[in-house]
């Protein structure tokens, strides 16, 4: 097994990027790559964003490809906390 | 508001109800000013308040229940000692009696709600008791409701937010939601439920597949935190429910709530469940009594099925309501209808089918036997209408003690003393005659205070108590009821009212009257001996009014009076407009039936010719009339015939008739409007053969021969 991926999402990860995300994601597993995805960058963050985070780790479990998350920015964090979500 | 048949159905019996309720608030309020210290009749009068006040609320009207809450409470502080009755308040809380009143009959004439006037007369009246909710707001227990108080506590709740789809589309994030719930309290917990999202390929990036559980600390009102989610709500399923750790603090809120007739009131006003809550569960509820054709589902069941709010608090609720349920029961044992007669009357039928059956009985094949039935079925049949009769009367007392209050409130306007007597209240009369004979007596009473008794002053100067006194006084005599209207006052004024009577051409001048007849005159049209019109009477129309009143019931007016010393005037009204006891007589083919209260006895004509239609009584002239004659009965006068003698007002006549037929329970029918104008007969009514018999108005018929006697005698002399 390679070492994770970086996966780098900018800007933003809200409904106006899900799709390209998702898609981009879905074909990062797809090659059989682990993830890390780095949300460092992230400036504004949604519902939308969130359950696309949510889809890929469980997506990369049901494939078997662990999907971490690294260096959230403070908008991450802050909808983390309003969730609770644990990622 | 659109009413249906049901609705209107009930809302009339809410109307009834309520008018005795107002009444006996009214009684209740003028007797605690004389007594202050009933403690009987403070809890009636605060039972009256309350019932009437539930009442409102189980008709969701809504002004009504806030009006009489605040005469509530100002009676809850009465009730509890806290406030003590004074003139001053009952003089407030008279009013509010009149205001409340005039509502319930705006509803009786289809009103819902107040009209501007109205609401603003509630809105002054109720400033008017103000000062009382100061002095007894401490003690006040119905009012303040949880979540009303002046600080509001901190209590947990439990959002489950379950958005719709589309939300992240319409540019709603769930984010923002539970950002701003944050500002509203402090959120404990959140559970973000992530079990809707599909697998990744089929999954919607724009669609929203998150829940949420959010546990949220705030002092907000229930319907303040569902404000939050106005803008989601119709896609979405939000749903907010008391946190399990307060239930016990809900249940507690709601057994010390003012009773209440609705659940959902009582729920809305705990806080637990909002209008909007509220308004959706009951659409749910019609919805599904319609789609399912059944009987609805209980409101509370519909609360806890959408989870909306927890068993606990509906069982809470539902307690609250059974409890106030029972206690109305108790408040309104208003039986229109005394149950013993009631009882007696289905014994009656009871014993009529019986009876009735035997008279059938194959077997019943002597003659005798069956006779003994039959009679047995018309004595029955006879008790069976008396009783059915008695339910429409009513005791005459709740009439008379009406003026209770008109005498009060005259008094303080006019600054008289006059102390009101009610003697007979016991006496009964026909429902339908009590209405009617209300407002004549009221101009009575009212004529009385203004006219006849006079201030304090002036009874001092003439040596009589400073105090005046007004009779009412009721009593049955002869199948009739009397009631009188009598005062202490001044009496009537004999020259003044002859000299009157020539001013308004009623009589010629010189005219030779006797007393009686001068007196009477006050009932003519247009007559007011007032000086000054006051704004109680003397203004021309009223004693006429009464007396045709009167007349219009088959009753008669008389009055009574000694200068200096008072006045009687006094009603006389048969008990009941649909049934008489009668003398069926004969003149010739034609039948007529005497009134037989009227009827003192019956003699033979003595033979012989007779001068001036006179014959002579056991040494008395008594005068009488020739039913043939005045009829104009073709044919000759039986041989022997006949003279029944009746009374009206003191006078005795005798009626010749050929023949005397007996008595007869009379069914009167009216004659209708081509005959209205006739005088002399009051009535029809149809005989065992069919036949007709007009009943005689023994009142019109002995004026109008004296009014033709007086012509006759006059004749010769001009």
């Amino acid at each position: 097994m390679t070492a994770p991926r970086r996966f780098v999402v900018d800007e933003e990860l809200t409904i106006v990027t899900a799709a390209d995300h998702r898609e981009r994601l879905l074909a990062s597993l797809g090659d059989g790559n682990a993830l890390r995805i780095d949300l460092s960058g992230v400036g504004d963050v949604d519902t939308a964003g969130l359950q696309v985070l949510v889809m890929a780790r469980a997506e990369g479990f049901r494939l078997g490809l662990p999907v971490e998350f690294a260096e959230p920015s403070a908008a991450v964090t802050e909808a983390l906390a309003l969730t609770r979500l644990e990622l | 508001m659109a009413l249906d048949d049901d609705m209107r159905e009930a809302l009339d019996m809410f109307v009834t109800e309520a008018r005795d309720l107002v009444q006996g608030l009214e009684e209740g309020l003028l007797e605690l000013e004389d007594q202050p210290s009933g403690g009987e009749t403070v809890n009636a009068v605060f039972r009256a308040a309350h019932t009437l006040k539930g009442s409102s609320g189980l008709f969701g009207l809504q002004h009504l229940v806030a009006f009489t809450h605040v005469v509530e409470t100002v009676l809850g502080s009465v009730r509890e000692g806290t406030l003590d009755v004074t003139p001053g308040l009952v003089s407030a809380l008279l009013p509010c009696t009149d205001h409340i009143s005039a509502m319930i009959e705006g509803l009786a004439r289809g009103q819902l709600e107040p009209d501007a006037a109205q609401a603003a007369d509630g809105a002054r009246l109720l400033s008017g008791l103000e000062p009382y909710l100061m002095d007894g707001g401490a003690m006040t227990p119905t009012a303040s409701a949880p979540g009303t108080d002046a600080e509001p506590q901190e209590r947990a709740w439990r959002l489950e937010l379950h958005f719709g789809e589309d939300c992240l589309r319409n540019g709603m994030d769930p984010l923002s939601f539970l950002r701003y719930l944050s500002t509203l309290g402090t959120v404990t917990d959140v559970v973000t439920v992530t079990d809707r999202l599909p697998d990744a390929a089929d999954m919607d990036p724009e669609s929203c597949y998150f829940s949420f559980e959010v546990d949220l600390v705030t002092a907000a009102p229930k319907s303040e935190i569902e404000a939050v989610f106005d803008f989601v709500r119709d896609d979405s399923d939000i749903r907010i429910t008391p946190a399990d750790s307060q239930l016990d603090t809900y249940v507690r809120a709601i057994r010390a709530m003012p009773e209440n007739d609705r659940i959902g009131d009582v729920l809305v006003t705990s806080g637990a469940v909002t209008e909007l809550e509220m308004a959706e569960a009951l659409r749910i509820q019609q919805e599904r009594a319609v789609r399912e054709g059944t009987q609805p589902v209980p409101i509370g069941e519909i609360l806890i099925e959408q989870g909306i709010v927890q068993r606990a608090i509906v069982d809470a609720a539902l307690n609250r309501q059974r409890r106030t349920s029972e206690t109305r029961s108790q408040d309104t044992r208003t039986i229109r209808i005394d149950a013993a007669r009631l009882d007696k009357l289905i014994d009656l039928v009871g014993e009529l089918v019986i009876a009735q059956s035997s008279t059938g009985m194959p077997n019943s094949s002597a003659t005798d036997t069956s006779a003994e039935a039959q009679s047995e079925v018309m004595r029955l049949v006879d008790e069976v209408r008396h009783s059915a009769l008695s339910l429409r009367m009513v005791p005459i007392g709740t009439t008379l003690r009406r003026f209770e209050r008109v005498v009060r409130d005259v008094c303080m306007e006019l600054g008289k003393e006059v102390s009101l007597v009610i003697t007979g209240g016991d006496a009964e009369m026909d429902k339908a005659l009590v209405e009617r004979i209300s407002d004549p007596l009221l101009h009575l009473v009212r004529n009385s205070l203004d006219h006849g008794i006079e201030p304090a002053g002036e009874r001092r100067k003439h040596g009589k108590a400073q105090q005046g006194t007004l009779r009412l006084n009721a009593y049955h005599d002869a199948g009739n009821i009397v009631i009188e209207v009598a005062d202490d006052g001044r009496g009537l004024d004999r020259d003044r009212i002859l000299a009157k009577a020539v001013e308004r051409e009623l009589v010629a001048p010189g005219t030779a009257l006797t007393d009686s007849e001068i007196y009477n005159l006050i009932f003519e049209p247009g007559f007011s001996t007032a000086e000054t019109v006051s704004n109680l009477s003397g203004r021309g129309v009223g004693m006429d009014v009464v007396k045709r009143n009167v007349t219009a019931l088959r009753g008669s007016i008389e009055v009574e009076t000694t200068r200096g010393i008072g006045t009687t005037i006094r009603i006389r009204l048969p008990l009941t407009l649909a049934i008489i006891d009668g003398f069926l007589v004969g003149v010739g083919s034609s039948s007529f039936i005497v009134p037989l209260d009227r009827v003192t006895e019956c003699v033979e004509l003595p033979p012989g010719p007779l001068v001036r239609d006179c014959m002579n009584l056991r040494g008395e002239v008594l005068p009488f009339i020739r039913l043939r004659q005045i009829f104009g009965i073709p044919g000759h006068a039986a041989r022997r015939q006949n003279v029944v003698i009746v009374e009206q007002s003191g006078q005795r006549t005798g009626l010749v008739v050929d023949s005397l037929l007996g008595e007869l329970q009379t069914v009167i029918k009216p004659l209708g409007i081509l005959f209205s104008r006739v005088k002399c007969i009051s009535g029809s009514t149809i005989l065992g053969n069919g036949e007709i018999a007009l009943i005689l108005d023994v009142g019109s018929l002995i004026a109008d021969h004296s009014d033709r006697e007086l012509l006759r005698q006059a004749v010769p002399v001009g």
